[in-house]
């Protein structure tokens, strides 16, 4: 301790000592080092290197196959499920099944494939080396992290093979039916989907003050606030909500397993379950939404906020022109994150919770739609004028583009209370989210892994493959979602296992159903095209040259590619601009890493950043 | 060239599989026809939006795609543009939600002379309790449900006496008469769904949730239960039907009261005495 005090000391007296010294300004000067350069833990064997590793980039590769791998499993059970509904004569599933399936699928890939992934995967990736730090503030926290959602992992699995199989609540655990008789896995499924959820915050919990404390703390020197990536402004806005967001999870999940096991009633009023008085008295049911939701909607935020952020640096590189409005980008990211916290209610308005709340919960939603409006604005300035590469990072752009304009154009539908009273509880609102939170974030990390790969491999994905990939997944993804929103219109209730021949619902809307699985199985399928991409490409792919697309920001300029441990060799670097200085007029070529010093760059004209 | 035609088409697509395609709302029902109107303004609003977007997005891709030779323009911010955008937004969302927060209003607010009907929800099915003569519906309790008293009114009470109980799932209502459903449950939670009156509403145990309507038009309408309640939610169907005057008197003639009823199992209990003395 006294020694860390020592080096801050005299780094701090250097910093004295320069300014003093220096007469003249020098155009090349930046603020001295607050804090002595990290030190790091250096991996002895196979096991610490590659296992039990606290390289944060070697946890980023750990966190997202790990999340890759379970949202396969999530896929597959999109499918299962999809079959039952357009064939339900094949007596394919059991009710039961079905609507464990239907459970399983939406909380694998909302918390332990988009969560996971974005944060787990992505943070672990790009925050120190986009900050131009050497590694996390605490490494072996940040091993603990994964290593906590690896076991929340297993333990979610696990609940495939206890009696009575997994939870069937649905993914949002509503009580009192979660844990009551007429849920399949009420009494072993729900708890350890439970214990998951649990083991899962705290592994998040001990990631996520790691991804805000490096932000905060470890920045090269010259990186300021305003001069950071989108991406890092996205991850690290997404981490303080689910800092936030998470305890009332945390706190849900808690309760109602007491409720389960100890016969508690937070959540449980007096009821009859299948004919049975239960001794339960007094809790209320919508206290648990609320809890839900005040996690639930951040979340959405959460994923949603790293993609926004993503999205944008892949739009500015590969149209190699400067993001538009980059403050307004960065206010309307910390904006949406501040008011995510005021809307939960939206998801309740015909909950029965007092209806009143509705006018609050129906303006605050749809204000929050103003600054995502004008990212989608910015975005789409950024093209106008620019010089558009039509590589795979921007083709996914596009596709995110559309479908996430399309999604969140439906959402001011289900955010306005009255026109959501029709809608709620029907396809409109599955197709709203998919098309919103599921397609739109999933295409923006396509997008990233195909252009961050070469950082990790040094080899190029195949081009080829990725525009096969890329086309089914984006023209039939847009296929499924955009002709369900018409199911919601006729009414077609979701969570149900059979519609049979209901009256009201058009015998064409049965064969909507089949079209719709049809292209759930094909997109399905191409995402095995990627999986084959993605490993073979490691061995097989082209050689990347350092920099491949020509990008300014610090994650390109490490001394080897891909960086390796420590990231900067002997000395960090430092930050002159930010990393969107593309296409100035008067420099010689049409980018300026972020690193490289003014005096290099004289003649061009680069506005003050 | 290939990737703005396709955002192009995709736009054109999605118009004409709006306008085109079979799948529409069902015939309103009830007097919340304005909900419906609330979703076609969202309708023109948004659609002009995503039109707008889509056509602006596949123009510069195909007007500034990459050439070696040409410089992007180096345009960092243009707050001019940028407050007018956000001033319009906020003037569209305002349109929109405006008119939404007035219906919402009226949903909220129940005429006073609404009829009150009692819809009774339970794993996995639908009964009904009309309130009688008296046009008061008796309080109950979970916990005096037998099978003597299936919807557990409270005996004391001597507003349920007259209660009429329907216990099966097809409920009569009357056309032109505001009704206010009275939402109970007694297990998990359900929503009482009709799609042709576009109400919705969940029922939750330990208390009583409402809405109302006025139906406009006779029909039989198939009720769905719209709030997942466990393996037998997609099965849990019942019907309404919505009568003429005549009609309605004689549905309602043929329903029994509570106190009925109660007489009716207390025979039935003295009968059975009466067999085990034998």
């Amino acid at each position: 301790m006294s020694d860390e005090q020592d080096h801050k000391l005299e780094a701090k007296s250097d910093y004295v000592a320069d300014a003093s010294s220096v007469s003249t300004p020098d155009i090349d000067a930046v603020p001295e080092a607050e804090l002595p350069d990290q030190e790091l833990y250096h991996s002895h064997s196979w096991w610490t290197t590659y296992v039990f590793s606290q390289d944060a980039k070697y946890i980023g590769i750990q966190y997202a196959l790990t999340a890759i791998g379970t949202g396969l499993l999530g896929l597959v059970l999109s499918w299962l499920m999809r079959i039952q509904l357009a064939f339900p004569g094949l007596g394919w599933l059991e009710p039961s099944s079905y609507y464990q399936f239907v459970t399983m699928h939406g909380m694998i890939m909302v918390v332990y494939l988009l969560t996971a992934l974005f944060l787990g995967g992505f943070g672990n990736l790009l925050i120190p080396l986009m900050c131009g730090a050497r590694d996390m503030a605490f490494p072996y926290v940040n091993m603990l992290s994964y290593w906590a959602f690896v076991v929340a992992v297993l333990v979610l699995l696990a609940s495939f093979f206890v009696p009575g199989g997994p939870t069937g609540a649905g993914w949002t655990l509503y009580p009192p039916q979660a844990i009551t008789a007429g849920t399949p896995g009420y009494n072993g499924g729900i708890i350890l989907m439970l214990i998951s959820l649990i083991l899962f915050v705290a592994g998040f919990t001990m990631g996520g003050l790691n991804y805000i404390i490096t932000v905060l703390q470890l920045r090269a020197r010259g990186m300021t606030l305003m001069r950071m990536p989108l991406t890092i402004w996205g991850i690290f806005t997404a981490t303080v909500l689910a800092m936030f967001a998470f305890p009332a999870l945390l706190v849900g999940c808690l309760m109602m397993t007491l409720d389960s096991l100890l016969g508690t009633s937070f959540f449980m009023p007096a009821m009859v379950s299948l004919g049975e008085t239960l001794t339960h008295e007094g809790g209320s049911p919508i206290l648990f939404q609320h809890l839900f939701w005040f996690f639930g909607h951040p979340e959405v935020y959460i994923v949603a906020l790293p993609a926004f952020g993503i999205v944008s640096d892949l739009l500015s590189v590969h149209s190699r022109k400067t993001i538009f409005g980059y403050r307004m980008m960065v206010w309307a990211i910390v904006g949406i994150g501040a008011l995510s916290f005021f809307v939960w209610a939206h998801h309740m308005y015909v909950s029965g919770m007092n209806p009143w709340f509705g006018f609050f919960f129906a303006t605050t939603t749809l204000i929050i739609a103003v600054p995502t409006a004008i990212k989608v604005y910015n975005w789409i300035l950024t093209l106008w004028r620019g010089n558009i590469q039509l590589s795979l990072p921007m083709l996914f752009s596009l596709g995110f583009i559309v479908t996430f304009l399309n999604g969140g154009l439906t959402g001011l539908f289900l955010g306005n209370v009255t026109v959501d009273v029709p809608l709620s509880d029907t396809y409109f609102v599955v197709a709203h989210f998919h098309m919103v939170m599921g397609i739109a974030p999933i295409l923006v990390i396509f997008g990233a892994i195909y252009h961050w790969y070469p950082l990790i491999t040094g080899r190029m994905m195949n081009e080829t493959l990725g525009k096969i990939h890329f086309w089914i997944t984006f023209l039939g993804s847009y296929a499924i979602y955009f002709p369900m929103h018409y199911q919601g219109f006729v009414g077609v209730p979701r969570r149900y296992f059979e519609i049979y021949d209901s009256p009201y619902i058009d015998t064409s809307t049965l064969l909507l159903n089949k079209f719709i699985t049809i292209a759930v199985l094909i997109v399905g399928a191409a995402q095995l095209l990627f999986l084959y991409n993605l490993f073979a490409s490691a061995r097989l792919g082209k050689k990347s040259e350092k920099n491949p697309w020509k990008a300014n920001s610090l994650e390109w300029q490490t001394p080897q590619m891909p960086p390796e441990h420590g990231n900067w060799g002997k000395e960090l670097p430092k930050v002159y601009r930010w990393p969107y200085d593309f296409s100035v007029p008067g420099a010689k070529e049409d980018y300026i890493p972020q690193n490289q010093p003014p005096s290099e760059i004289i003649g061009a004209k680069v506005e003050k950043t | 060239m290939i990737v703005a035609l396709s955002i192009f088409l995709i736009t054109i697509g999605s118009i004409a599989f709006h306008f085109w395609s079979p799948w529409w709302w069902t015939e309103v029902a009830s007097n919340w026809g304005n909900m419906d109107d609330t979703i076609l303004l969202t309708f023109w609003i948004t659609g002009a939006v995503f039109v707008a977007i889509c056509f602006f997005v596949a123009y510069c891709v195909w007007k500034f795609s990459y050439k070696k030779e040409r410089r992007a323009e180096y345009k960092p911010e243009d707050k001019k543009l940028e407050s007018r955008l956000t001033w319009a937004t906020a003037i569209g969302v305002a349109a929109l939600l405006a008119p939404g927060l007035v219906v919402w209003n009226q949903y909220v607010t129940v005429p006073e002379n609404a009829y009150k009907v009692e819809v009774f929800a339970y794993q996995w099915g639908w009964k009904y309790r009309l309130p009688g003569e008296d046009g008061k519906l008796g309080k109950t309790d979970i916990k005096y449900i037998n099978d003597d008293n299936p919807f557990g009114l409270i005996i004391e009470d001597p507003n349920g006496k007259d209660d009429l109980l329907v216990d099966a799932d097809e409920l009569h209502v009357l056309k032109d008469r505001p009704v206010k459903f009275e939402l109970r449950t007694i297990d998990v939670l359900h929503n009482f769904y009709v799609p042709q009156f576009r109400g919705k509403m969940d029922m939750v145990p330990g208390i009583i949730t409402y809405y109302w309507l006025t139906p406009t038009r006779v029909g039989d309408f198939e009720v769905l239960c719209a709030e997942y309640c466990g393996t037998g939610h997609y099965a849990m169907r019942g019907r309404v039907i919505v009568d003429e005057e005549k009609d309605y008197k004689k549905w309602e003639a043929k329903q029994i009261t509570f106190e009925k009823m109660l007489a009716k199992s207390k025979k039935n209990d003295n009968l059975q005495l009466v067999k085990k003395e034998k």
